[in-house]
């Protein structure tokens, strides 16, 4: 386990004022292996997230210590662009946003952006792209359409699709299913499970029941800490922390 | 609970004293709450009707003029001798519509880049700070915006920018009603436009961001692109309260009844038309029908602008 660690985080700790969000983080999360972030509604999982792309740098307000290393890098005092780093991870948000264009542009933006504009290429990735996030079929007829005409799931589809476009090493998911129906849920699970074949994914959720289905491994936090860490076997068969125990057998909702 | 039954186990018809006073004071309160109720309706009411009331006056006004000349003569004819019963808005109409779009290249991109740097770039505090510097700009009486061009920039525009470009001007023109009026509009287009990014979801941004955009790439592309309905409402908004605009811009334009052919040459903006000469000579019923006329054409276009960009503005806050 220690050996493939993709993403390694110390003593990460992140506070806004005097008021502390997360305490004293140290994790590991292996390579291509879907890791579930466990844990009641507020208990930092979302901002855990976001500091692991710097996108807490959005937020002059939040004061972030320790390290997060991704292949040997510390990222949060890295020298590296910080473009490039967030483009080794694809984002896919609690909604879907999509961007205020029209389909294609949506996968094809992550492309354009970082300098590739050439009309065959970007053609052949977007529809690579929408077929691996399974709307191509539903989409490449209109793909001149706006986003915002899609449907909630296929929304939240074409954000995955956007977010592979730029063939990043991980996924972070922010609790990609809650705002969507059953069938697109279960249609997000599979195609993770698909994914990890080539990604490493991150995902955060308090649907335990999703969590059970799909995780790999499973980290649990509770009011900014983690309170336990292991296989998805370890945790939900033989959870170690009393806290860990109230919350599988759903004392917390 | 208790004091309830209480009451009830008394016999009936029994307390008829208190009863009544009880039923009477019910009654009172009930009148007062549906006397209040009914003023209330009654000022909304008359909110809501006084713009029709405003327009449908104007038109009766504006009738006698109406019957005696046709509108679109009267609109697209530079002919005006009121003494001689030539009314021809043309003038009036094309030096406001200068003045306005003017004002607004003006004003427009200062406004953009000022909002994108408060709402993107700048910190929490300046925002804080500069919020109740531009509210207090928006409050400054018109009248003092026209003596602050009349002291400085009517001299500047003689002294300076005409001489600069090979023109002669006295300064009184088309340019210096342009400035006057852009920094008249700059607070209230910026303050809707800050709003406007205000409302822009962050995690917009952020997605943007996730897909490895710069900070740049992302206003760019996808900010602005979002906004686009909002801000160019903003700008509508702008544009009906510089086209109504009055006092200042009457002050540093120079009125005179020719078409101004350049910027550093005098116009005469509808709005001035009325206020030079409204009350001056009403002896000659054609010519206050005339006036009316032109604060009508007035209404309608500034409420047009209003209308159109507020329907802009919900539908940007619908889609969210």
């Amino acid at each position: 386990m220690e050996e493939n660690a993709k993403i390694r985080v110390n003593d990460l700790n992140l506070s806004i004022g005097k008021q502390k969000i997360l305490k004293n983080i140290n994790l590991e999360i292996p390579e291509r292996k879907i890791t579930i972030i466990l844990g009641p509604s507020g208990c930092g999982k979302t901002t855990f997230l976001k500091t692991l792309n710097r996108l807490t740098d959005l937020y002059p307000e939040m004061h972030v210590t320790g390290s997060i290393t991704i292949d040997n890098d510390d990222i949060l005092h890295t020298h590296k662009d910080i473009t490039l780093l967030r483009q080794k991870m694809g984002l896919l948000s609690q909604r879907p946003y999509p961007l205020p264009m029209n389909i294609y542009n949506n996968v094809a933006y992550g492309l354009r952006i970082s300098g590739r504009k050439k009309r065959r290429f970007l053609d052949k990735r977007v529809e690579h792209y929408l077929k691996q996030a399974n709307l191509w079929d539903e989409v490449k007829d209109r793909l001149k359409d706006p986003a915002s005409a899609l449907s909630i799931g296929q929304q939240q589809r074409l954000c995955l699709a956007r977010g592979l476009a730029v063939d990043p090493d991980i996924i972070l998911a922010d609790e990609p299913t809650s705002a969507l129906d059953p069938i697109s849920s279960e249609a997000i699970e599979k195609k993770f499970v698909e994914l990890k074949q080539q990604y490493t994914i991150v995902m955060v959720t308090h649907v335990l029941r999703q969590a059970r289905r799909i995780a790999d491994y499973v980290v649990f936090m509770y009011l900014g800490e983690v309170i336990e860490q292991g296989t998805a076997e370890e945790i939900f068969q033989n959870p170690q922390q009393e806290i860990t125990k109230q919350y599988l057998k759903g004392a917390f909702n | 609970m208790l004091t309830l039954q209480k009451r009830k186990s008394k016999p009936k018809y029994k307390n008829f004293q208190s009863r009544d006073v009880v039923r009477f004071f019910k009654v009172k309160r009930h009148l007062r709450s549906k006397l209040h109720t009914t003023w209330m309706v009654i000022g909304l009411i008359v909110v809501i009707l006084l713009p029709f009331i405003l327009g449908v006056g104007l038109y009766i006004k504006s009738l006698l003029l109406l019957e005696d000349q046709s509108l679109f003569n009267l609109l697209f004819s530079s002919d005006w001798r009121p003494l001689a019963g030539k009314f021809g808005f043309l003038t009036f109409i094309i030096s406001s519509v200068w003045v306005t779009i003017i004002a607004l290249l003006i004003a427009g991109p200062i406004c953009l880049l000022t909002a994108i740097h408060l709402t993107q770039y700048a910190k929490n505090w300046v925002l804080k700070v500069v919020h109740p510097v531009i509210d207090i700009l928006a409050g400054i009486p018109s009248v003092i915006f026209g003596v602050w061009g009349i002291l400085i920039i009517v001299p500047f525009i003689s002294d300076y920018i005409a001489p600069f470009l090979g023109k002669q001007s006295s300064g009184y023109s088309i340019l210096a009603g342009s400035i006057v009026l852009a920094v008249m509009i700059i607070p209230f287009i910026l303050n809707i436009l800050i709003e406007v990014f205000r409302t822009l979801p962050d995690e917009l941004k952020e997605s943007s961001l996730s897909l490895g955009a710069t900070k740049w790439q992302t206003i760019k592309f996808v900010l602005v692109k979002k906004a686009f309905p909002g801000i160019i409402s903003a700008f509508g908004l702008g544009v009906s309260r510089a086209f109504g605009e009055t006092i200042a811009v009457l002050m540093v334009v120079g009125n005179v009844t020719t078409i101004p052919k350049g910027l550093f040459q005098p116009g005469y903006p509808l709005p001035a038309l009325i206020a030079n000469n409204y009350g001056e000579m009403l002896s000659i019923p054609l010519y206050d029908s005339a006036l009316m006329l032109a604060a009508l054409v007035l209404f309608v276009v500034v409420m047009l602008f209003n209308l159109g960009s507020r329907i802009a503005i919900s539908r940007l806050e619908e889609k969210g």
